[in-house]
């Protein structure tokens, strides 16, 4: 089992400088909601992914707060430029100290 | 010897409904008031004028806990003229943010996807900052059915 | 009185004898092979969309997770799937369209998740995952996957069969507080609504399955255990006979048609 949530991103591996790429993630994260009760009566406690950021070569393209309302498994889209070659990196965070990290590389011609 | 009870009888009347609310334990759900109070927090008050953005979201929905949506908003996406924010509110969920994003003309493309949770039908709306400080928006109504045969009996 | 009641006692045998002969019809109305349809047809496009795009479907999370643990060294053995199957892409096509297969050792029919457990206990001398894990649920997405696109094919083994006529046996027997037989729903009137859902006619085409109801990744068995809370009857308990029985004679029904794991549902 991964000892971080397991992500899956997709990153076009090559683009044209110029291009508007479609970036996407998928990462595991259960998005407890903090509105649920368990058989017990007792309140969950919220846990949840509370933001993702994206950049590109260390300069931020996207920058994202979820809130409970994010289905379980958050899955984003966004576009971005190709500008130049590189690395597009993932980072999310959330309750509890949540961290994870990903990223692809990316060739621009 | 008759029994008398610990509790007079009205007093044993407020504690049971008093437990039996706890019981519930039912948040207290937004309404259009707290969206549109949500709404102001991210616009600071300034006008809201439909139009310039599209909110994409099925109309009828097999299950409120992955709902589709895309929001996409009409921006030439220049360095001088490119939307800055696209946020996501509902109307009924137990709170009325779903999701705040920041862009920049580096995006090319105004358009981002995601999936939500929707507590039940209703309304949702997608609300965008430009960068030249107007705020535009779009909603959309939806239809929430539920599965059949669930683990707990509804 | 008149002595119009002889014949109308002869209109009114007619009738009922009809009525009798048009239920007996109606109830073992069984769907044709070629009616037969996944439930992946009465989802909406957008559900569709997630299932048929291996990095839009969640349950490919899970499977990731299969991978990572395939080639992970288990048990006093040291070993891993691996050491001894190899490359599951290889060595597990065509698996789970076959199952559930006869165990000799028990003499009774075991699924993918029972013979998981008992290659990790026989062979690997590991313990046995939890059912519903999510490390049993990852091992079994991750085999599955390797049938994706090949026709279900029972085994024609005729050991199997007194158990697939025990799950045909229970998939036609009312159960519960609401007097249900799986039969009832999924063979005589799939298509048609059942409280804003379309009725499926409830192939295994898909499992293990990312449910959108449960968020997560499930097995046959958790659905067929809500199938039961939904007609109001005690579910059997995790891992028994009934659910295989169940499964075999489900497969058997589904036969020919094309597995789609890990798919997606509502």
């Amino acid at each position: 089992m991964a000892t971080s949530a397991r992500t899956l991103i997709n990153v076009p591996p090559k683009a044209k400088r110029g291009d508007v790429i479609l970036i996407r993630s998928l990462i595991s994260h259960v998005m407890e909601n903090g509105f649920r009760i368990d058989n017990t009566g007792k309140p969950i406690p919220r846990n949840i992914i509370t933001a993702m950021v994206c950049t590109y070569n260390g300069v931020e393209i996207f920058n994202a707060t979820l809130h409970p309302a994010i289905s379980a498994n958050p899955f984003l889209t966004f576009y971005t430029v190709a500008t130049e070659s590189g690395t597009i990196a993932f980072k999310w965070t959330g309750d509890n100290g949540f961290e994870a990290k990903a990223s692809a590389q990316i060739t621009v011609e | 010897m008759t029994e008398r009870p610990l509790l007079p009888a009205t007093t044993r009347r407020l504690f049971l409904a008093g437990t039996a609310a706890l019981l519930i334990v039912r948040p207290a759900g937004a309404t259009p008031e707290t969206m549109a109070a949500a709404i102001r927090q991210v616009t600071g008050g300034k006008p809201v004028t439909p139009g310039r953005v599209k909110l994409s979201i099925p109309p009828l929905v097999e299950n409120g806990n992955a709902v589709a949506v895309t929001i996409s908003a009409d921006s030439p996406m220049t360095e001088n003229d490119h939307v800055t924010g696209i946020h996501l509110f509902t109307e009924k969920n137990p709170q009325p943010n779903v999701i705040g994003i920041r862009l920049g003309a580096r995006a090319g493309k105004a358009e981002v996807a995601t999936r939500i949770r929707l507590a039940d039908t209703q309304q949702v709306v997608a609300v965008c900052e430009m960068s030249d400080g107007t705020f535009w928006s779009d909603k959309a109504d939806v239809i929430l059915t539920l599965s059949a045969c669930l683990e707990d009996p509804v | 009185m008149t002595s119009l009641s002889g014949s109308r006692f002869a209109v009114l045998g007619s009738v009922l004898l009809g009525l009798a002969i048009f239920a007996i019809a109606a109830a073992r109305a069984e769907i044709a092979l070629e009616q037969r349809r996944s439930s992946y047809e009465h989802m909406s496009r957008d559900t569709k969309a997630m299932q048929d795009d291996d990095l839009t479907n969640p349950a490919m999370l899970s499977v990731l997770d299969g991978e990572a643990l395939w080639n992970a060294k288990a048990g006093a053995s040291g070993k891993s799937c691996a050491d001894c199957h190899g490359d599951a892409k290889a060595s597990m096509t065509g698996l789970a369209a076959r199952y559930p297969a006869y165990d000799d050792v028990t003499g009774r029919p075991v699924n993918i998740e029972q013979r998981i457990n008992l290659s990790r206990e026989r062979d690997q001398k590991a313990a046995p995952f939890r059912y519903e894990s999510a490390e049993l649920l990852a091992l079994t997405a991750y085999t599955a996957l390797q049938s994706r696109g090949q026709p279900i094919a029972p085994p024609e083994d005729g050991r199997l069969a007194p158990f697939r006529e025990k799950g045909k046996a229970l998939f036609e027997q009312r159960i519960g507080q609401l007097n249900l037989s799986c039969a009832q729903c999924h063979d005589d009137n799939w298509g048609k609504s059942l409280a804003g859902n379309t009725i499926p006619q409830a192939h295994p085409t898909g499992y293990p399955i990312y449910r959108l109801e449960w968020q997560s990744v499930g097995s046959l068995q958790r659905r067929l255990r809500n199938c039961m809370t939904g007609v109001r009857a005690e579910p059997y308990a995790f891992g028994a006979l009934e659910y295989v029985e169940l499964e075999l004679f489900l497969m058997w029904r589904a036969r020919g048609m094309t597995m789609e794991s890990p798919g997606v549902r509502p």
